[in-house]
């Protein structure tokens, strides 16, 4: 079966597993709707929960970034993960003995304040909605580049699938799918990282196979990368830094508090039976997440090697790199190299006319390397490759079979629906449930929730359609914004209306607002104003990076800190929290009496 | 808050706070702070610096997690707040 028919067959297939599970799986209560019953086994909901988690961006993406960045990019690995420690032991089990449906709800009830519930409607729905145009224009790529339609097209199929199992579904549709979806992105992901890693090193566990010497040779695989990236005068792959120590620090704090801020991670823990299921169902998404977050190093570091591996002969050789001989002749390029030109992810200059590719780092800083390149007569790097390819074209780069190459696909897509179901159920929960029912329509029946619910997901449905058809030109910089937003605002409210009974509403609105404005600020000077191009004012903040080092993307770990003391500070010269609230935040932190989450109030 | 409320909660703070330290040990000091120093240590073919940064940190807040719930578990049946 020829490649275009067998992706077809293997999409088709899965997409009609999510659909059959939508229709078993439809919601006919506000509780199934927002929380799928409440009663969904921990180590089904950690499944859901690393399908939700995992994004187009943690699969096509992560290993290139990884690749490119080296050792640094391990900021993403632990990032990423890291949170859910801060999650199990800092948010999820309270929130689930609290026993409402949204985040919202909690902060409407702990900081007696429809106000305060409404900055963090605010919140979640820009840090929601930022984060699916992404997950969109995924879709939209994953199908042009594998099924032959265009973009528009495959974002129109990508809403209509999902519109069929989140509507009707709610919470508990999109769960039992995200399952499924787990299954198909995991698969998709390691067997072609066990093929590969069979390969180089002869282990068949690449998280092995990264530690272990290569396959009849007398050096480490990591030892060998090493030297041919620094001979190519590029950092050297275990040690490379994105700017200083203390950048890396500051990011994956802000990648570790985000994460356990966002709010469609945090609803996944309402939907399991007991506060102890709470506990064990964040290990259990950890686990699940951690098989492919392991995974990756490997696979970037695999494929790196491999890429200049098919380039450069004497890399495997251990020959000389600059002989002339060495480099890949254009004209005996392999299959894979052609597909990918098409997509101009993959591009080749000859920049010296001599019909070879010579791909190395032609800014180098390392004089040795720079003169024996013009020495050979390398007239500056003649391959541009896009990170996204590392992961796609990784099972053609490695000459799989067809099948697995249809897989990645199915992989790719089931990444980018999963995410952006469990964005929409955000979304519409905080709509219809914490502005509709609870400030603008508190008289409204659990019917007629329930149809608001599904209509608000609806338009949240079109709405990001038509972002991820017209992406603002800010698209680049959502994922920051949205970690930022997180890390600033939410996770240090919700932290402190916890573990500092004693926080008052005044606070707690406080430091939500000036951490979220610092952080934005910072993000603006950058990016331009809501990122408008031409209205960036780095000159007032004393240029690029002016805080220590630290980039826009790093910054939501220090908004998060003013948070905290901005809202520590406001707290003490205001009235002070009610009785009643301070007594609420210490039943919250006993398990007993916890019930399953239910609509009525 | 009564009395045995109080001591439990201060357990639970400990529980966490030493969670908490693993997290920072192994995330945080191994992965970053002392990696170059650890990188002269090698792992099988991994660098120890490089490898708790891209592989072990991960391992240990996996294994965090579950240890975590367990000690918490069993810190709710001796305060007997646990769910029933």
């Amino acid at each position: 079966m020829g490649l275009q028919a067998m992706t077809y067959l293997v999409v088709g297939l899965t997409f009609a597993i999510y659909i059959g599970i939508a229709i078993w799986a439809r919601a006919g209560s506000t509780k199934d709707f927002y929380v799928a019953g409440g009663g969904v086994h921990p180590i089904l909901n950690g499944m859901a929960t690393g399908a939700d988690w995992m994004s187009a961006a943690s699969f096509i993406s992560m290993a290139g970034l990884i690749a490119n960045m080296g050792y640094g990019g391990g900021l993403f690995l632990m990032g990423w993960t890291g949170g859910y420690v801060l999650m199990a032991c800092l948010l999820a089990p309270y929130l689930r003995k609290f026993g409402k449906f949204t985040v919202p709800s909690f902060v409407a009830d702990r900081f007696y304040s429809n106000t305060a519930a409404s900055v963090a409607v605010i919140c979640l729905l820009t840090a929601s909605i930022t984060y699916i145009i992404g997950q969109m224009t995924g879709v939209g790529v994953a199908f042009s580049r594998f099924l032959g339609v265009s973009s528009e097209m495959g974002i129109y199929i990508g809403m209509a699938i999902v519109f069929m199992y989140a509507v009707f579904g709610g919470m508990k549709g999109i769960t039992y799918t995200q399952v499924a979806q787990y299954i198909v992105l995991i698969l998709a992901y390691t067997i072609p990282a066990i093929f590969i890693s069979l390969q180089l090193t002869g282990n068949p566990l690449p998280q092995l196979g990264l530690g272990s010497n290569l396959s009849g040779a007398d050096i480490s695989l990591l030892a060998r990368l090493d030297q041919v990236v620094t001979d190519l005068g590029f950092g050297k792959y275990t040690t490379s830094v994105p700017g200083s120590t203390l950048n890396m620090f500051v990011y994956t704090v802000s990648l570790m508090i985000g994460t356990a801020g966002l709010p469609h991670v945090i609803v996944r823990f309402f939907t399991v039976p007991s506060v102890a299921a709470a506990r064990s169902s964040a290990g259990w998404a950890l686990v699940f997440i951690a098989i492919l977050y392991t995974t990756a190093p490997a696979v970037a570091a695999m494929a790196k090697l491999n890429l200049h591996a098919t380039v450069n002969k004497a890399v495997m050789a251990n020959g000389d790199m600059f002989a002339a001989e060495n480099s890949l002749l254009y004209e005996e390029r392999p299959d894979w190299m052609k597909r990918w030109e098409v997509t101009g992810l993959l591009k080749f200059t000859d920049k010296n006319n001599d019909g070879r590719i010579q791909y190395y780092n032609e800014k180098t800083t390392n004089t040795a390397v720079a003169d024996k390149a013009a020495a050979a007569g390398w007239a500056g790097n003649e391959l541009d490759v896009n990170a996204d390819i590392i992961v796609l074209a990784n099972p053609e780069i490695a000459l799989l079979p067809n099948w697995v190459i249809a897989l990645v696909a199915a992989g790719g897509l089931a990444a980018a629906l999963s995410t952006a179901a469990g964005l929409l159920m955000a979304i519409s929960a905080a709509v219809s449930h914490d502005l509709m029912k609870k400030i603008w329509f508190p008289s409204m029946t659990e019917k007629n929730e329930l149809l608001a619910g599904k209509i608000s997901m609806a338009v949240a449905i079109v709405i990001s359609g038509w972002l991820g058809l017209n992406p603002p030109g800010f698209a680049a910089g959502t994922v920051a914004l949205a970690f930022g937003i997180a890390a600033s605002s939410l996770f240090p409210c919700l932290m402190l209306g916890i573990f500092n009974k004693k926080m008052n509403k005044e606070g707690a609105m406080a430091g939500m607002l000036a951490g979220l404005f610092v952080t934005l600020f910072y993000v603006f000077a950058h990016k331009g104003i809501f990122f408008i191009k031409g209205t960036e004012f780095l000159g007032l903040i004393g240029g690029a990076n002016s805080f220590f080092g630290i980039t826009p993307e790093a910054f939501g770990s220090i908004g998060a800190l003013v948070n905290f003391g901005v809202a520590y500070a406001v707290s003490k010269f205001t009235p002070e929290c009610p009785d009643h609230i301070q007594h609420m935040v210490e039943d919250v932190r006993t398990p007993r009496g916890s019930k399953l989450i239910g609509g009525a109030h | 808050m009564d009395k045995s409320g109080q001591a439990y909660w201060y357990a639970v703070l400990k529980l966490v706070g030493m969670v908490l330290g693993v997290w920072f040990l192994a995330g945080y000091v191994f992965g970053i702070i002392l990696a170059p120093a650890l990188n002269n240590i090698h792992l099988g073919g991994y660098p120890l610096g490089f490898w708790f940064a891209h592989q072990g940190s991960i391992y240990i807040f996996v294994a965090l997690i579950f240890i975590y719930a367990k000690l918490q578990g069993k810190l709710d049946e001796k305060f007997d707040v646990h769910e029933k």
